[in-house]
């Protein structure tokens, strides 16, 4: 079937209402999972060994299983178990790829925070500076340099990985142009998605190089 | 006679088996200028992060200015540990600056934290004081006393710049200068000339030395045997954990008693 301009229209409009949901499912799990993040590595850093330990396996579990079984584990458990349908299929998408995704940063951050020189802690601590200033007020935007590469490629993964709310029927952008592929024939709309990530992506992209450049006036 | 303000009594330390620390005794008169040496692995460092609360000592008492501030066995609270850390200042063989923060913002930093803390229990106690307009002062005044130490450490054209723009020697200045700023009692140099190009040293020396005047109590460790008995009034050699000789720099440089001593001060090429 020929593309016309008015249907290649109506498929953009259609496509822009699930990129919709998409962009929705990205923004939810970036906001609630960097400080999740945070909170799981300190619980991996901790003194204490039995919290570092259960963090340890914790995370070792979530970055050890596919994301879709997540998704499918979210929704579908409760509802065997306790015959309540406890997330809505939205909610079951963002909790996974909160819980997904904050482990993920927490190694990040990990890595962010360990790589700080011990000197740095003992500078502060020879000036007098409490345990919290050290962390806030010389550690951190040191970690926030350091990090920023691994998080922007963890960020740009994140982009591409809301199409896996498409496996419990989350009608974000694939699957809309998979609803036209079954209900139309038309198989064109699914190539076309690739213009909207590639956009997105793009954006982040220049946005990551230019906080890499505003960052750039201190090396760590 | 001169005043005393650090007597340290008795300290050792071990890291698991291995003893660094095997019984320190030392008393320093206020404005006495006190330089450590010794070869490397005697113990100089350990030592000074002993006195800076970087480690805990095993045993032993720090008094400074008669009073007992920190020894063994008791358990001190992180406030207690902060308060002793102030009677000391500390400058890292590797400067350790802040790298976000430029020259003037690393020597205000940690007073202007200090003080704000201060600042706010006195607006809580004092209702008309505003926090706002107290803090604005208190920044202010901070910040010209940063200013008058980064003169005295010569980087007045540097106050801008960041850590990375800068010479190893004119970080390390800096790091003198953000340690001045919190007025320590006692003043410590682990190897502050020990990570620099050789053409650098002089200049951070040269620092050190003008920094001695009556009342400014310092402890230097240091490698550069010149630079030590030029600027020291007494001097410890550390040998193994203890301290094998103890006088006057014409007493042991000039006259050593031990043995030890003789061999490790004619192995660094000082000889009369």
């Amino acid at each position: 079937m020929a593309i016309t301009w008015s249907s290649f229209w109506q498929v953009t409009l259609r496509l822009l209402e699930g990129f919709e949901t998409t962009c929705l499912i990205f923004a939810l799990t970036l906001v609630l999972a960097l400080p999740l993040g945070l909170g799981i590595s300190f619980g991996s850093m901790s003194k204490f060994k039995p919290i570092a330990y259960i963090t340890k396996v914790f995370v070792w579990i979530i970055r050890g299983v596919p994301l879709m079984l997540q998704i499918f584990v979210v929704f579908y458990v409760p509802r065997l178990l306790w015959q309540i349908p406890f997330f809505t299929r939205f909610n079951a998408v963002i909790v996974a790829f909160v819980i997904n995704y904050a482990c993920y940063f927490s190694e990040i951050y990990r890595g962010g925070i360990e790589g700080i020189p011990r000197g740095q802690y003992e500078a502060g601590e020879v000036l007098g500076m409490k345990k919290s200033q050290i962390f806030f007020k010389v550690v951190l935007m040191q970690v926030v340099k350091r990090i920023i590469p691994p998080m922007s490629n963890e960020i740009i993964t994140l982009v591409k990985d809301t199409a896996l709310a498409r496996v419990i029927m989350v009608t974000e952008i694939l699957k809309v142009a998979e609803e036209f592929a079954s209900t139309s024939a038309l198989i064109w709309p699914t190539f076309y998605t690739a213009v909207f990530y590639l956009a997105f992506v793009g954006i982040l992209t220049i946005l990551f190089g230019k906080i890499e450049k505003k960052l750039d006036y201190y090396k760590v | 006679m001169a005043e005393k303000i650090l007597e340290v009594k008795n300290i050792h330390k071990s890291f698991g088996k291995n003893e660094v620390l095997k019984g320190i005794d030392f008393t320093l008169d206020k404005g006495e200028v006190l330089v450590i040496i010794g070869s490397s692995g005697s113990g100089k460092t350990t030592l000074l992060r002993c006195l800076n609360f970087l480690e805990e000592a095993d045993t032993g008492t720090i008094s400074v200015g008669g009073e007992t501030i920190w020894s063994a066995g008791q358990k001190q609270s992180e406030v207690e540990i902060r308060r002793n850390r102030l009677h000391f200042g500390l400058v890292f063989q590797s400067f350790n600056l802040f790298p976000q923060y430029n020259v003037l913002k690393n020597v205000t930093l940690a007073p202007e934290l200090l003080e704000t803390e201060a600042l706010k229990e006195k607006c809580k106690a004092d209702k008309s004081l505003s926090l706002k307009k107290e803090k604005k002062i208190l920044s202010q005044k901070i910040e010209e006393r940063a200013r008058e130490l980064i003169d005295t450490v010569g980087l007045r054209d540097k106050i801008d710049s960041y850590p990375c723009q800068l010479s190893g020697g004119q970080c390390q200045r800096v790091a003198i200068a953000r340690a001045l700023a919190m007025s320590p009692d006692i003043l410590c140099f682990d190897e502050p000339t020990s990570a620099l190009d050789p053409e650098l040293t002089g200049e951070v020396l040269r620092v050190i030395r003008e920094l001695k005047t009556a009342d400014r109590t310092m402890i230097v460790v240091t490698h550069e045997m010149e630079f030590a008995r030029g600027v020291g009034d007494k001097i410890i050699y550390m040998a193994d954990g203890v301290i094998e000789e103890m006088g006057t720099p014409e007493e042991v440089f000039g006259n050593p008693k031990s043995e030890k001593t003789r061999a490790f001060l004619s192995k660094s090429a000082i000889k009369n």
